[in-house]
C-alpha cells in the first residue's frame, strides 16, 4: 500500500496504481477522456492532468503512478485552466453539428463538455480532416469527428491483433486510418467493429441500415421478416436503462411486432440447425480420420464472419479447417426464402429478411456473393443491437412498458443450446451436448449440462472429453479422448491457428469467435463494454439456457420436423444447397481475392 | 549507408533483383524488435522510394501491419512514397538555418528548378525537399545534395552548386 494525499484527503492506494485509478477508488472524479479502463491508457488527450506538488509540469493522471507521500491537486486554478484550454482545442477541430450526429446524447465528448463547462469558442480556424469513408458495408469512418484519442488503434492492434488502424502522417495532418488512408474495404479489415464500441465520438460507427429497413416495412407489398441473434436479448435492455445482464427477450419481440415486422423469428432456431449440420460434419470428419480416409482436423466453427474474414486474410491456406456451415442467420435467411416461402405461398422476391445482430461483420457477410440462393440474397439487411434500439426509439415505442411476447413458429422455437451461441464456449458446448449423445447414446455427464472449463472469459479454454462405451456405429471411438479448444478475440485465434499451421494442433474441434467474450460483446452491441458487463451478459445467456425445457438441439421438435418435411437429412442435397458455403483466399494486407 | 547508395546507382538491376535484395534485408532484421525504420531506410536506398506496393511487401514479410509501416513512412519526411530524381536536394529549415535565411534558399531553388517542395524536375535530375535540422547548425544555412553537405549557402551560390550535377 502507498499513502498519498489528493485534494487534502489522505488516501491509500495499491502500488502501481495510477493517480486516476486511486482517485476513482476514493470517489474523486478527475475529468478524463481518451483513457478507457482495461483497454487504453496512453495519455494522448491530456484532459486528465493534475498538479503534483514538487513536479514542474502538470501530470497526466492516467499515466502517473502513485507514490508514497505524493500530494495531488485535481482542481487548482492551473489545472482547471489547462483542462479548459485542452478541451477548447479539441473542440476547435471537431464539427459542431451534434444534433445531426447519431451519437448525440451518447457521446463521451459531449459528456466531457458538460463537466468542463465552457461558455465561448475562443479558438476557431481550419479543420484538419473532412473525409468520410463509406466504402465498407460494415463500418463508416467520419474523420471530421475523430479526436485522435487512439482507442481504436489500441483495440485494433493490441486487443484484436489485426492492425488495420494506425496513425498516419503527422502534426495537424494526422489521421487515424489504414495505410495511406486507403478505404476500409480495400484492406484487411475484418469488420469486427470492436473499434466502434470504443470510439468516444461518432467517428467510427456501423454503416446505417435503418433507412432501407424502414423502406421495406413501409412497402405494403413486401413481407418483412426479422430474426434476432442470441446475444441481442442479453444487451438490448442496456440501451433503455436496464442493468447489464437483464434479459429482455419478450419485450424485444413485442417491440419488433410494434415496429411493423410481419414475422418475428429467432436466429437461435437456426443455431440449433447449425449444431445438427456441423455436428454431423464433425462426426463425418472424425470417422474419415479414424478410418484412414484422411480428413482435415481440427474442424473449426464458422459462425463468426469477422473470424472468417480474418482467416481468409491471415491464414488463407488453412480455410479447409473451417466448417462449411453458413452462420446461423444466413441459414435462417435461406430457409425463410425457400421452406417458409413455400409454406406460406409467398414469392421470395416479395420477401425482405432483416437480421438483428450484435455484429458489424454480419453486414459484410450478407454481401458475399455465395450467400444467395435462387437469385436472391439470403438476408437483405443487418441491424446492430444499437441500431435496433434507435429504431425502437424512432418508432415511439415505450420499451420498458411493453408486455412480453413470443417468437413466431415454426422458425422461432429454440433450445438452450441455441441460446448459448451468444457467449464464448457456447457453440462448442451446444455441439458436444448433441455429438456426445449421438456417439454414446447417453446425455453428456456434466453438471447442469455445462462443460465448466469452456465457460468464462479466458482467452483460450480447452477440455478433454473421454468417449466410453459408444453405440455400435461409433465403436472406433471407444476410449478416445476428444480434445476441444475455444477462443474469442482474434489474438487468441492467431495463437491457435499458428499451431494448426505448424501441424501441431492437438485438437479435434475448435470454436473461434472474432470478438473477445464472443457475440455478447460483439462490435454491434451497446456501449460501454468491459469484463464486468461481459460477465453479466454471459450469465444472462446461461440463465436463458437453463430456463429452457429443451436444452439439446437435436431435441428441437421443429428441427426434427424441418428435416422430415423439407431437408430430408443432415448434410443432404438440400442442406448443401441452402445451408453450406465456401471460403475465399484473400491478401494478407490488401483485399485481394483469388 | 554509403554501400547502399553505391548499389542504388546501378541502373541495370531489375525490379525482381531489387526485391530479392530487400527480402534479404528483411530476413536479416525482422527478428529484431524495433527494426522497421532500419528496414525502410535500406529499402528506400535500394528501391529509390517506398511506394505502397513495396510497403505491402515489407508488411507481409515482416508481419508488421501495413498500417503501421505506412504510419512510419508518412511520419518521417526522409521517407518518400513518390519516385525521386537522380539527386535529392534537402534544404534545412531547422531553427538556426531558418533564422539565417533557409527560406530564401528554398524560394531561389524553386525558381531555378521550376518545381515545388516535394516534387521532381521533369528531366528527373533533382528532387527538392525540406529537412528540419540536419545537425549542422554551426554551418547554417545548410543544404545537402545526396550525402554532401553544403555549408553557409546563400541564394547566389545555388546556380554554381547545381552545375556540379550536370
Amino acid at each position: 500500500m502507498v499513502y498519498l494525499t489528493i485534494n487534502n484527503k489522505k488516501i491509500a492506494a495499491e502500488e502501481g496504481m495510477t493517480i486516476l485509478e486511486a482517485a476513482k477508488h476514493n470517489n474523486i472524479h478527475i475529468p478524463n477522456f481518451c483513457y478507457l479502463e482495461g483497454v487504453h491508457q496512453a495519455g494522448a488527450c491530456r484532459i486528465c492532468v493534475v498538479e503534483v506538488e514538487g513536479a514542474k509540469t502538470l501530470q497526466a493522471s492516467c499515466m502517473t503512478q502513485v507514490q508514497e507521500g505524493m500530494v495531488v491537486h485535481t482542481n487548482t486554478e492551473r489545472v482547471k485552466k489547462a483542462r479548459k484550454v485542452l478541451f477548447e482545442l479539441l473542440l476547435s477541430d471537431h464539427p459542431q453539428n451534434c444534433l445531426s450526429c447519431s451519437r448525440n446524447q451518447s457521446c463521451e465528448f459531449q459528456k466531457l463538455g458538460e463537466l468542463i463547462q465552457i461558455d465561448e469558442f475562443r479558438f476557431q480556424g481550419e479543420k484538419s480532416k473532412t473525409a468520410v469513408d463509406n466504402s465498407s458495408p460494415s463500418i463508416t469512418r467520419d474523420l471530421s469527428k475523430c479526436i485522435l484519442c487512439r482507442r481504436c488503434v489500441t483495440v485494433c492492434n493490441q486487443i484484436q491483433g489485426v492492425g488495420i488502424l494506425n496513425t498516419q502522417r503527422r502534426g495537424f495532418r494526422t489521421v487515424i486510418g489504414p495505410a495511406e488512408n486507403l478505404p476500409l474495404n480495400s484492406v484487411n479489415c475484418v469488420f469486427c467493429g470492436q473499434c466502434t464500441t470504443v470510439c468516444p465520438v461518432g467517428a467510427l460507427q456501423e454503416k446505417d441500415s435503418l433507412q432501407e429497413v424502414w423502406k421495406a416495412i413501409h412497402n405494403k407489398n413486401t413481407r418483412v421478416i426479422v430474426q434476432t441473434a442470441p446475444a441481442v436479448r442479453a444487451a438490448l435492455g442496456e440501451e433503455f436503462g436496464y442493468e447489464p445482464g437483464t434479459l429482455v427477450t419478450g419485450k424485444m419481440v413485442s417491440a419488433l411486432r410494434d415496429i411493423g415486422f410481419d414475422h418475428v423469428f429467432d436466429t437461435n432456431f437456426a443455431a440449433d440447425l447449425t449444431i445438427i449440420e456441423e455436428g454431423n460434419e464433425f462426426l463425418t470428419r472424425v470417422r474419415d480420420a479414424f478410418n484412414g480416409k484422411g480428413a482435415v482436423l481440427p474442424l473449426i466453427t464458422s459462425c463468426s464472419p469477422g473470424w472468417i474474414k480474418y482467416i481468409e486474410h491471415v491464414f488463407p491456406d488453412e480455410i479447409g479447417h473451417l466448417s462449411t456451415c453458413k452462420s446461423p442467420h444466413m441459414m435462417m435467411g435461406a430457409l425463410v426464402k425457400s421452406y417458409y416461402a413455400e409454406k406460406i405461398g409467398v414469392d421470395p422476391k416479395d420477401m425482405f429478411v432483416v437480421s438483428v445482430m450484435p455484429c458489424t461483420a454480419k453486414k459484410f457477410e450478407i454481401t458475399r456473393p455465395e450467400m444467395r440462393n435462387g437469385g436472391y440474397p439470403n438476408v437483405d439487411a443487418v441491424l446492430t443491437t444499437r441500431e435496433l434500439a434507435r429504431m425502437i426509439k424512432d418508432a415511439g415505442i415505450d420499451f420498458t412498458e411493453l408486455e412480453d411476447s413470443g417468437f413466431d413458429n415454426p422458425l422461432g422455437l429454440s433450445t438452450g443450446a441455441g441460446d448459448i451461441f451468444a457467449a464464448t464456449g457456447g457453440v462448442m458446448e451446444a455441439a458436444i451436448r448433441t455429438v456426445y449423445e449421438v456417439v454414446t447414446g447417453r446425455e453428456m455427464p456434466f453438471e447442469k449440462l455445462h462443460i465448466k472449463p469452456l465457460v468464462g472469459l479466458s482467452q483460450i479454454k480447452t477440455a478433454d472429453i473421454l468417449i466410453e462405451n459408444p453405440v455400435d456405429e461409433y465403436r472406433f471411438l471407444d476410449g478416445v479422448t476428444l480434445k476441444v479448444a475455444v477462443t474469442s478475440g482474434l489474438k487468441g485465434a492467431k495463437i491457435l491457428m499458428e499451431q494448426v499451421q505448424r501441424g501441431e494442433s492437438p485438437y479435434h474441434f475448435i470454436e473461434i469467435m472474432g470478438c473477445p467474450g464472443g457475440c455478447i460483446s460483439g462490435g454491434g452491441q451497446p456501449r460501454p463494454v468491459n469484463d464486468l458487463i461481459r460477465q453479466k451478459r454471459l450469465e444472462a445467456i446461461y440463465a436463458e439456457d437453463e430456463g429452457k425445457e429443451i436444452r439439446k438441439s437435436h431435441e428441437n421438435p421443429f428441427i426434427i420436423r424441418l428435416y422430415e418435411e423439407y431437408l430430408e437429412k443432415p448434410l443432404g442435397h438440400k442442406s448443401h444447397e441452402l445451408l453450406h458455403t465456401h471460403y475465399t483466399k484473400r491478401g494478407m494486407s490488401i483485399e485481394k481475392i483469388g | 549507408m554509403s554501400k547502399v547508395k553505391e548499389q542504388c546507382a546501378c541502373k541495370k538491376e531489375t525490379e525482381e533483383e531489387k526485391l530479392t535484395r530487400i527480402a534479404e534485408v528483411i530476413d536479416e532484421y525482422k527478428m529484431k524488435e524495433g527494426s522497421l525504420i532500419q528496414i525502410l531506410h535500406m529499402a528506400q536506398g535500394i528501391y529509390g522510394y517506398l511506394p505502397l506496393e513495396l510497403q505491402c511487401f515489407i508488411a507481409d514479410k515482416t508481419g508488421i501491419p501495413l498500417s503501421q509501416v505506412s504510419g512510419v513512412v508518412t511520419f518521417y519526411s526522409f521517407f518518400s512514397t513518390k519516385p525521386k530524381g537522380e539527386n535529392t536536394i534537402r534544404v534545412c529549415l531547422g531553427t538556426a538555418c531558418y533564422v539565417r535565411g533557409g527560406k530564401k534558399i528554398i524560394e531561389r531553388l524553386k525558381e531555378l528548378l521550376e518545381i515545388d517542395v516535394g516534387d521532381t524536375t521533369s528531366d528527373g535530375k533533382f528532387t527538392l525537399e525540406v529537412m528540419r535540422c540536419i545537425g549542422a547548425c554551426g554551418l547554417a544555412p545548410a543544404i545537402t545534395i545526396n550525402d554532401k553537405v553544403y555549408k553557409q549557402v546563400n541564394p547566389d551560390k545555388l546556380q554554381a552548386i547545381l552545375k556540379e550535377y550536370y
